[in-house]
């Protein structure tokens, strides 16, 4: 059956607008539906109690990526997190980290989205297209799978502890995008567009703890995805071989 | 402030994405989204999208005229034949120019594009990516357009359209990250603002989904079409109302009662769970009005039993449907039946358009869910959204470029500034005390739209809905905001935003209750018939001198699909 418990909501406020005015947490009592999701309730605290909450929401279904954010220590996207999952009454939210906070737990995402579109995200082909499709086998297609799914929520760019130390560091979903390319059997991007990440602030500057995966709600493994780039660079180096 | 761009698109899902790539190389273009792009509601397509492809073995003989007909005959002879045959034939070339821009669609162990059974077709056409369709397409058009370099204003929301005798002049946005109100001028205006689904309590749709861009053109002064026709999708989770998508049941999945029956075949013995969403929705709600749902806290439901099909399969093509009922009710749908309601889910209704993405206002066009060409009539057929939004997307382009090479076109400064100033006072108006707080209206007026608009109507419930949205809007009157900060300022965006779905709901409820026949989605507990004779046209809605909607008709377009009954 389903029961309506109170709990206790402590969320990080803070406005970049008013700089003098510190971060603190606010407390909201609300009494809720055990089934809840954390994102329903920052919707009803927002409704009903408090209007001058920001926080960003959108398809309620995890798919979106709008409302990744810190729960009770943990990152994970409010929509998909039900209240009840925790052991106590009481929640915790925080904004991302890595990144500058805007309005409480909005975070400014410019960064994440730069290095994105500094590893090209884009089908490169030096080949006229068919008329048709450009065929590849569900096997070929398979490979680039778990890539695919990344929902750009950038949980895996907050857990990073390399970004924490070094912001210009490419960060975990965009080398994970890159490799989404490499991989991809119609892809003809040149070895030597790997160029850009071969360096610390690219593949080489991962500490290989798996925090990404650890993080990623979509089961995405960005740390794999570093390991294979630093191969191909090595083969590449190596043996002269494509990035194939 | 006051910027300016030759074209400026509003919304950045894959109608929008797809005009602004089409027309970037040649024009200063600028896209405003209410969201960063790739957050839009696209995201969220599962099933697929359809293509007369013939790349499955039972459809080698498929055509984009069978696709046509299918359609037509999905939109209970509501749709323009011309516009739907179009789509049609613009469908296999949009499908391979996306698959050629890198959308991994799934495969047929030929390599070729894999296509499923969908709905109301007579071939398995719908082309897909597993069940993350839309994810796949939008991710694929929004990295065209950073190839592109298209120039993206994120967090941007339009507050109104700017129009003056029959001319567009751009827009009044609202920036929330900076809490600006910023008018922007432009030569061609094209929304692609998604539908209206937020209107309804119950709907799949993502919460920014409230059809306001819909509201902003009906209220400068343009025609919308056809608001009444309201898809409800057979088979939404219970209690949050996510999506189960159609291919559920274009892999095999089946629908089954209290008593374990699968009772489609009282109602489509042919077609069975595969018949078109209007008619399963029915005969969903039916089994659950005659006392044949079953029981949950959330609510009477009906099932979708998908474990006939294996783990295998379910992994393979429906991973997306899996993750979800693990993460929002806990079943695993390969060891238990997915408890499902019909909600809302589509707007075929919108912005008045003709098949070139033009409206009664020059400049101004409207392209996907909140526009109305129409190609979907009074029911849309699963697999055919995805398609609308990229073929008129890339129609909107075509148009836009003819329209800016032809002669001059002026746009007047002083009249945004003007309207810019209107707006300042409004917004600020809303921040003060009042008794009334958005979501208690907003509450009140979709419970109104889900119980007496919904699935079955009738006379005494839409006039009843019509008395409601009237009060509603004389609550709005008194609505305010809490915070003067308008930077990030969520609540004031609901605010604004409630006013446009005041009008979004009135126009739906007053369509509902004029027309008196049923077609396609919408069925008249009164009228349980298709009436030809009076009823094969059109609504237009357009706002009267004192604020009310005046309602006309306009001629349903048919070229070789004669009307005739719509059986499965």
């Amino acid at each position: 059956m389903i029961t309506a418990s109170e709990y206790t909501f402590k969320i990080l406020r803070y406005d970049a607008k008013e700089p003098e005015a510190e971060p603190f947490f606010e407390t909201y009592r609300i009494k809720v539906l055990t089934g809840l999701t954390v994102l329903g309730v920052l919707l009803r605290i927002r409704d009903e109690i408090d209007g001058t909450l920001s926080f960003r929401s959108s398809c309620r279904s995890a798919v979106c990526g709008s409302c990744a954010m810190v729960i009770n220590g943990k990152i994970d996207l409010a929509c998909r997190t039900q209240v009840a999952t925790f052991g106590s009454n009481t929640i915790v939210l925080e904004p991302l980290p890595n990144f500058e906070i805007i309005k409480d737990l909005v975070v400014d995402m410019t960064p994440f989205w730069n290095m994105y579109e500094k590893i090209k995200p884009y089908l490169i082909r030096t080949s006229a297209d068919p008329e048709k499709e450009i065929e590849q086998s569900e096997e070929e297609r398979s490979r680039i799978d778990q890539f695919v799914n990344c929902i750009l929520c950038a949980s895996c760019y907050g857990a990073c502890p390399v970004l924490a130390r070094d912001p210009e560091y490419a960060g975990p979903a965009a080398l994970a995008k890159l490799e989404r390319f490499a991989l991809d059997s119609r892809d003809e991007r040149p070895a030597s567009a790997l160029d850009a990440v071969n360096d610390e602030k690219g593949v080489w500057g991962c500490d290989t703890i798996l925090r990404c995966i650890e993080a990623c709600p979509k089961d995405v493994r960005p740390t794999d995805s570093i390991v294979s780039l630093r191969k191909k660079l090595i083969k590449h180096k190596l043996f002269g071989k494509g990035i194939r | 402030m006051m910027l300016y761009h030759d074209v400026l698109i509003v919304g950045g899902g894959l109608a929008g994405l797809r005009a602004a790539v089409g027309l970037c190389d040649k024009y200063d273009v600028g896209l405003l989204s209410k969201v960063y792009p790739i957050r839009s509601h696209s995201i969220a397509a599962q099933g697929g999208i359809n293509a007369a492809l013939a790349n499955n073995p039972n459809g080698k003989d498929d055509t984009w005229e069978k696709h046509t007909f299918d359609t037509v005959k999905g939109s209970d002879y509501l749709a323009d034949q011309d516009a739907a045959e179009l789509m049609c034939q613009e469908a296999i070339k949009v499908v391979y120019e996306m698959e050629h821009w890198g959308c991994p669609f799934s495969r047929f162990p030929d390599g070729s594009i894999a296509q499923r059974p969908f709905g109301g077709a007579g071939y398995p056409r719908t082309c897909f990516s597993t069940d993350l369709t839309g994810h796949v397409l939008l991710n694929t058009l929004y990295e065209r357009s950073v190839f592109k370099g298209v120039k993206v204003y994120p967090e941007w929301f339009v507050i109104a359209l700017v129009n003056d005798g029959g001319q567009c002049h751009g827009v009044i946005a609202f920036d929330l990250k900076n809490g600006e109100i910023v008018p922007i001028r432009a030569k061609a205006t094209l929304f692609a603002t998604g539908g209206y689904g937020r209107v309804y309590f119950y709907s799949t749709n993502a919460l920014i989904n409230t059809g306001s861009g819909i509201g902003i053109a009906y209220k400068a002064g343009v025609p919308i079409k056809d608001m009444e026709f309201v898809q409800f999708h057979p088979t939404a989770l219970i209690g949050t109302n996510i999506l189960m998508t159609e291919a559920c049941r274009g892999e095999g999945g089946y629908l089954t009662n209290k008593d374990g029956e699968r009772f489609m075949k009282r109602y489509v013995p042919n077609a069975m769970e595969l018949a078109p969403r209007d008619i399963v929705s029915r005969s969903i709600q039916t089994e659950i009005d005659e006392g044949r749902g079953l029981e949950h806290p959330l609510g009477k439901y009906i099932n979708l039993d998908l474990r006939h099909l294996g783990a295998e399969k379910i992994l393979a093509r429906l991973p997306g449907i899996r993750n979800i009922c693990l993460d929002f009710i806990g079943i695993d749908p390969i060891l238990e039946p997915i408890p499902i309601m019909p909600c809302q889910h589509y707007s075929m209704g919108g912005i008045d358009t003709n098949e070139r993405c033009e409206t009664d206002v020059k400049g101004f066009y409207g392209a996907g869910e909140c526009a109305c060409v129409s190609v979907h009539g009074a029911n849309r057929l699963g697999g055919n959204s995805l398609l609308e939004t990229i073929v008129f997307g890339k129609l909107a382009s075509f148009a836009i470029d003819e329209y800016l090479q032809n002669g001059e076109i002026k746009t007047d400064e002083g009249l945004l500034m003007s309207r810019k100033e209107e707006m300042e006072k409004k917004i600020h108006g809303l921040i003060r005390e009042g008794k009334e707080k958005p979501y208690t209206i907003l509450a009140d007026l979709s419970k109104t739209m889900s119980s007496l608009v919904g699935i079955f109507r009738k006379k005494e419930e839409l006039a009843q809905a019509l008395k409601n949205i009237e009060a509603a809007k004389e609550r709005y009157r008194h609505v305010h905001v809490s915070s003067p900060k308008l930077h990030m300022n969520h609540e004031l965006l609901n605010a604004v935003e409630l006013e446009y779905m005041l009008d979004v709901a009135h126009t739906i409820a007053l369509g509902a209750h004029l027309r008196e026949e049923s077609r396609g989605a919408h069925f008249r507990r009164d009228f349980n018939a298709r009436n030809d004779t009076d009823w094969l046209k059109h609504t237009i809605a357009k706002i009267g001198k004192d604020g009310e909607p005046v309602i006309s008709s306009k001629k349903v377009m048919i070229t070789k699909y004669q009307p005739m009954e719509r059986k499965y």
